[in-house]
């Protein structure tokens, strides 16, 4: 089987894997990294959302393999010990989130936004959002939590 | 709500316990669990709405690499998956109940019935075998709308020789009838309420965990009510005795009714994780949950409004067809019946009232209960109806309402279809609605949307709601199987924390930040010396769960009787120490105080001697500080409210926007004003979504078409806009906390606001009706169509 | 997903030898849509070569027109100076595909060479009058696009980059479709030396195709009140649950006219 190597939340790891082994498989399977989610089939819902590179994407939609020697960020890479990340302090200040599934790939998506685009308005909030669904919150409460961290971020 | 409440009692906005293993990816969602020696499960599902299953050849599939087992229907001799509420015909005889076996018996009945498993060492080879199992099907005609279903031919099921489930009737047929005869005016109405899809974003899951030393199972699965799926599937599917059986629902990502029922897959894997003697692991793919998680809604309805000439409603009649699909589930036939007929009186003081319902069997996937259930459906024909009432005997949409509404001072009101409610203030919360959405500036506004292009409307909806799901003899005389009470233990430790095990189950409501709050308020102790312990029937005493927004209503006052235990039996112990009678102790601010006296001992004092008994009277006085409390509603709880929708129409392409949003609910008491704002945004915001974006389709022969988030329009960030929110309460009378419940009100309230607004804006074009959801496509044909 | 051989080409040459010497061999750019594809077992190929590591695939460059590198993602072309200041049409277009995380991962290359027929690069090349070059020749937009998921290139054909002529004035105005937010209508407009051309995604039976009675009507009178009265049948469009052929026809003159505004 295939090896890959990779950096995930600052620490280099590496497993064999199957060709067609998804990063998300990967992270949530091997490394029992179970905070990224799976929430639909089509690459749609967001629930997957990590960074590589630095950079937004489904994690559900790229192959372990493909990210061989990028350096990934989760959701459990965040925080600071007990000290969350503005983003996240700023979803919990502002009941961002409530049964917490999409929550996870929803913070990792505005991270990525308020680095692109540290004064967007709320249209361009809510447009930028397109990837990630949630069901609980009518995106209300998410979207004030991400106004409130493009703040705290120095945005 | 109440200003300025700080701290963490009552009425607080405190920040969410359970947030920070959330926002860390420490949650702990079922498909997160992995038990040692764990196999994985691959459901083969049925391509066809409606066949014979001829032959089943699993011998290749069995044979392929990885594969430790592959079951059939015909392996698996168990009892059917029951249905919890027992309806009758208007004619007294009870409805049909066709079997549901959880594997297919000789013939499948929807797109996505399960016909086999295939548990293997790895998911990827569980279905690759999955590919090798021949199914020989004789495919038969799919019966799909429920009209052609009613008429017969084509059979569901075959053995009861006919499609209608049952007849069901409410209320006085012929004084509604001589009612309507003697109105000056009868307003008619067609009415679809839409096939939903729920799409909690967890997909259901399970791992079934079978102990051969022990004979045990346990079972963790995406449930809102892990006991109910432990009595359902134990006693009545796989004759399991509840002490061998442990299921946990541990956190649970998203329900909306969705995750109450008893389903095949967590049945089939339990029942074969024994088989095998390991564990199992099973969980959807989004493309299976949308094949086989219960859809919600599906009605069809003729009505009929009669109008006196003052004004005043005379008599409703409602003729209603609800898709049952091709099984009951759980709970489905109360969902068209009790949940929704007898909430056909709304806010108003119609005298008469009748409906018919006939549940009807079609090969499409169950249909049961989604936020809501039946609610959604009665304020939808009601406030649709009245609408048009209005605009037919040109009277002003509010002045319509107004009219008719039961008065304040008219508590306890006796609808004519069997429900009392106990409070309300419709006048008020309408009032409110329309100051917070500044209805005043809707000419300006209007007139600021024409300079675009753009037609703005605005709707209206006053409904009322029942939750907390009633008392359980009066749910039993109405056909119910189960209690519908709930249950709490509050533990006291020996050093003054306490653990509570609550029979309500959150998934997403935030029962941890709640339920700690009404503990701290009770018994003056910290929030963070009190844990909220649910899901799990392993520690937790029985309970009913969590569904029409009942949590707090039931469960909270369950907790508040058990804190009330708790205190009894400190200051019988603060009596006892302190060398007074038990009358003279009194209770304050998590302080036993001999009254008249400075004699006073702390919370935590009396903890740490009701576990240090060392003087204790034991035949007067037991130690120990644990108590458990049931507790049965005297009555349904009725959170009502006014939404008001605004909307821009672009007559151009018919895109339909929400523009200015508002709910003022009154859902009694708020515990935490915050979670409470989070529920009416959610329910709003799927409300929205019925009303604008999300109709599941089938074709003629039973194939979905909105199988995907490709075709089946979840709402997303960019297509809702800010809400404007509040409450206004009025108490419940009948519990101790006042509280109504807030979880459905959004999805309730809203889907007649946003039709009704539609229907204002297209008026100038003479649209009279649009049908959800009103996607830009039916938009612009209504306008077409209405232009000629 | 079945499994595959997985080959990270070196070069443009190694992919196309990889391809040749494989069963059934695809090659993969962003995987946006490949990988859904697999994901579900619509497709099962033995070898997946990824282009990734291939140099020279990726990058943006000027000169009359914009020359984009096949492996340049869309998040990439909606940022560049470069195409906001050549063709501004385009980087709007592409900041409308899919997603972000979308945006972040899938290329230009991968969307013309799958030619969804509801993808919105397809309307670009054809109203631009791109050229879409491979490791063996160059295709004109006008040759390249057959029908639904269909094109020009030979099954071991890989797409190198695509240029784009700059047009006097040129916009994209998109329709989504509302739950998958592909196009259901979507119209690129462009007036070029070569004269007015407007390409309509997302709507034709047979793909992304010209509207040959909005560009006459558009080339004697570049203007949206020129586009008043003119229609387009309906006879060729799709038609499902989500839109009719006729409101499909109606959206398109009116996105050829919000188009033609936007365009200036």
């Amino acid at each position: 089987m295939p090896t890959v190597s990779m950096t995930v939340n600052g620490k280099p790891v590496s497993g064999e894997v199957e060709a067609r082994t998804l990063l998300v498989q990967f992270l949530r399977d091997q490394l029992r990294l179970t905070g990224t989610h799976v929430g639909c089939d089509t690459s749609q819902c967001g629930a997957c959302v990590v960074h590589v590179d630095g950079e937004s994407a489904k994690s559900c939609t790229m192959l372990a393999l493909q990210v061989d020697g990028a350096a990934i960020t989760t959701i459990e890479g965040l925080a600071n010990g007990e000290t969350l990340h503005p983003m996240q302090e700023a979803f919990r200040n502002n009941h961002g989130l409530q049964c917490g599934f999409c929550t996870p790939g929803m913070v990792m998506s505005a991270i990525d936004l308020v680095k692109k685009n540290p004064k967007a308005s709320e249209t361009e909030i809510r447009e930028w959002l397109e990837g990630n669904i949630c069901r609980c919150t009518g995106y209300h409460n998410i979207v004030k939590s991400i106004q409130e961290a493009a703040g705290n971020m120095g945005g | 709500m109440p200003d300025g409440v700080t701290g963490t009692g009552i009425g607080a906005a405190v920040k969410r316990v359970e947030d920070q293993r959330f926002l860390t990816g420490r949650g702990n969602y079922t498909d997160d669990i992995n038990r040692p020696g764990q196999t994985y499960a691959y459901v083969l599902r049925s391509p066809h709405a409606h066949a014979t299953i001829k032959s089943i050849d699993t011998a290749a599939a069995s044979e392929a690499s990885g594969v430790v087992a592959v079951f059939t229907g015909a392996d698996m001799e168990v009892g059917g998956l029951p249905c919890g509420w027992l309806i009758h015909n208007e004619d007294g005889s009870p409805m049909h109940e066709p079997p549901h076996p959880p594997l297919a018996v000789g013939k499948v009945r929807h797109v996505g019935d399960q016909v086999a498993v295939v548990i293997a060492e790895s998911l990827a080879e569980a279905k690759n075998a999955a590919e090798l199992i021949k199914v020989d099907y004789g495919v038969l005609p799919a019966v799909i709308d429920m009209k052609t279903a009613e008429a017969g031919g084509t059979l569901v099921h075959d053995d009861i020789g006919t499609n209608k489930c049952y007849d069901w009737g409410i209320g006085d047929k012929d004084a509604v009838d001589a009612a309507l005869a003697a109105s000056a005016h009868v307003t008619e109405i067609d009415i679809v309420n839409n096939r939903l899809i729920p799409n909690a974003m967890e997909p259901r899951a399970a791992v079934a965990d079978f102990n051969g030393a022990n004979s045990e199972y346990t079972l963790y699965t995406t449930s809102q009510n892990p006991h109910v799926i432990r009595l359902l599937m134990g006693a009545f599917v796989l004759s399991l005795p509840e002490h061998k059986l442990r299921v946990i629902a541990p956190d649970v990502g998203g329900g909306f009714g969705s995750k109450i029922f008893l389903y095949a897959e967590e049945t089939i894997i339990t029942w074969a994780s024994a088989r095998i003697g390991r564990p199992i692991k099973w969980t959807a793919d989004r493309s299976e949950a949308f094949i086989t998680d219960a859809h919600g809604r599906d009605h069809v309805t003729h009505a009929k409004l009669g109008i006196d000439d003052n004004g005043k409603f005379t008599a409703l009649k409602v003729e209603t067809y609800a898709n049952m699909g091709a099984y009951l589930s759980t709970f489905a036939s109360s969902v068209p019946t009790y949940l929704y007929a007898t909430l056909l009186a709304g806010v108003y003081t119609t005298p008469v009232i009748y409906a018919n319902v006939k549940a009807i069997f079609t090969n499409t996937v169950p249909v049961d209960a989604y936020r809501g259930a039946g609610r959604p459906e009665a304020a939808y024909l009601l406030e649709r109806i009245v609408d048009r009432a209005a605009r037919e005997t040109g009277v002003d949409q509010l002045e319509i309402r107004r009219h008719n509404m039961i008065q304040p001072d008219a508590f306890p009101y006796q609808t004519p279809v069997a429900l009392a409610y106990d409070s309300g203030n419709y006048q008020a919360t309408l009032d409110s609605a329309l100051s917070l959405g500044d209805v005043s500036g809707y000419p300006a506004r209007k007139a600021g949307s024409a300079t675009k292009g753009l037609k703005r409307g605005i709707g209206y909806s006053t409904y009322i709601e029942a939750c907390g799901i009633a008392p359980s003899a009066v749910a039993g005389a109405l056909g119910a199987r189960a209690g519908l009470y709930e249950s709490a233990e509050v533990r006291v430790h020996p050093t003054g924390s306490v653990t509570v095990f609550t029979g309500s189950h959150s998934h997403g409501q935030g029962h941890e930040t709640t339920f700690a709050q009404i503990v701290s308020d009770q018994l003056g102790i910290a929030m963070e010396n009190i844990e909220i312990n649910h899901g799990d029937t392993g520690n937790v005493q029985f309970g009913m769960g969590t569904y029409g927004s009942r949590s707090l209503a039931v469960g909270g006052s369950a907790l508040v009787k058990a804190t009330g235990k708790i205190i009894a039996k400190a200051s019988k112990i603060a009596a006892h120490i302190m060398e007074a009678s038990a009358d003279d102790i009194e209770f304050k601010d998590g302080n036993f105080t001999v009254a008249g006296t400075d004699k006073s001992m702390a919370f935590g004092e009396i903890a740490l001697a009701a576990y240090v008994p060392h003087n204790f009277p034991h035949d007067e006085l037991e130690p120990g500080l644990d108590e458990t409390a049931f507790y049965d509603p005297a009555n349904f709880t009725f959170p009502g409210g006014t939404h008001i929708c605004e909307v821009e129409v672009d007559p151009a392409t018919g895109v339909v926007k929400v523009d200015n949003f508002t709910a003022v609910d009154d859902i009694g008491r708020v515990i935490n004003p915050m979670i409470v704002e989070g529920q009416v945004h959610g329910g709003v915001a799927q409300g929205i979504g019925q009303a604008l974006l999300e109709g599941c389709s089938y074709d003629s022969d039973g194939q979905l078409l909105t199988g995907s988030y490709m075709d089946y329009t979840m709402p997303r960030a960019d297509n809702l806009p800010n809400f404007k929110v509040a409450t206004q309460s009025t108490l419940c009378t009948h519990n101790v906390l006042g509280v109504k419940g807030v979880g459905e009100v959004g999805a309730i309230g809203s889907p007649p606001a946003v039709i009704n607004a539609i229907v204002d804006a297209l008026s100038d074009f003479g649209v009279k009706d649009i049908s959800m959801p009103a996607t830009s496509a039916k938009v612009w044909q209504a306008i077409q169509d209405a232009r000629g | 997903m079945h499994d595959f051989n997985y080959q990270k080409a070196g070069s443009v040459a190694d992919a196309v030898s990889a391809l040749n010497a494989a069963d059934d061999g695809t090659v993969m750019a962003g995987g946006m849509t490949l990988l859904p594809t697999l994901k579900q077992r619509l497709a099962a190929p033995s070898d997946v070569i990824d282009l990734a590591g291939v140099s020279g695939l990726s990058g943006i460059s000027v000169s009359g027109g914009v020359t984009i590198g096949a492996m340049t993602t869309h998040a990439a072309v909606s940022g560049s100076t470069d195409v906001k200041g050549t063709i501004p049409a385009l980087a709007d277009l592409a900041e409308g595909i899919g997603d972000p995380q979308v945006r972040n991962r899938g290329t230009i290359g991968g969307s013309v060479a799958n030619n969804d027929p509801a993808a919105d690069y397809p309307a670009a090349c054809l109203a631009l009058g791109a050229t879409i070059k491979t490791d063996r020749r160059e295709i004109a937009a006008d040759d390249f696009f057959n029908g639904l998921f269909e094109t020009a290139l030979a099954e071991d054909e890989i797409i190198t980059s695509v240029s784009f002529p700059s047009a006097e004035k040129a916009a994209y105005m998109k329709f989504p479709n509302p739950a998958s937010r592909y196009a259901l209508v979507g119209v690129f407009v462009a007036k070029t030396a070569a004269g007015v051309r407007v390409a309509v995604t997302g709507a034709g039976d047979s793909g992304v195709f010209r509207a040959s009675s909005l560009e006459q009507a558009l080339s004697s009178n570049f203007s949206a009140s020129a586009l008043d009265g003119i229609t387009v049948s309906a006879d060729d469009l799709m038609s499902d649950i989500h839109a009719s052929a006729e409101y499909r026809a109606h959206l398109i003159t009116t996105m050829a006219k919000r188009a033609v505004t936007a365009a200036g």
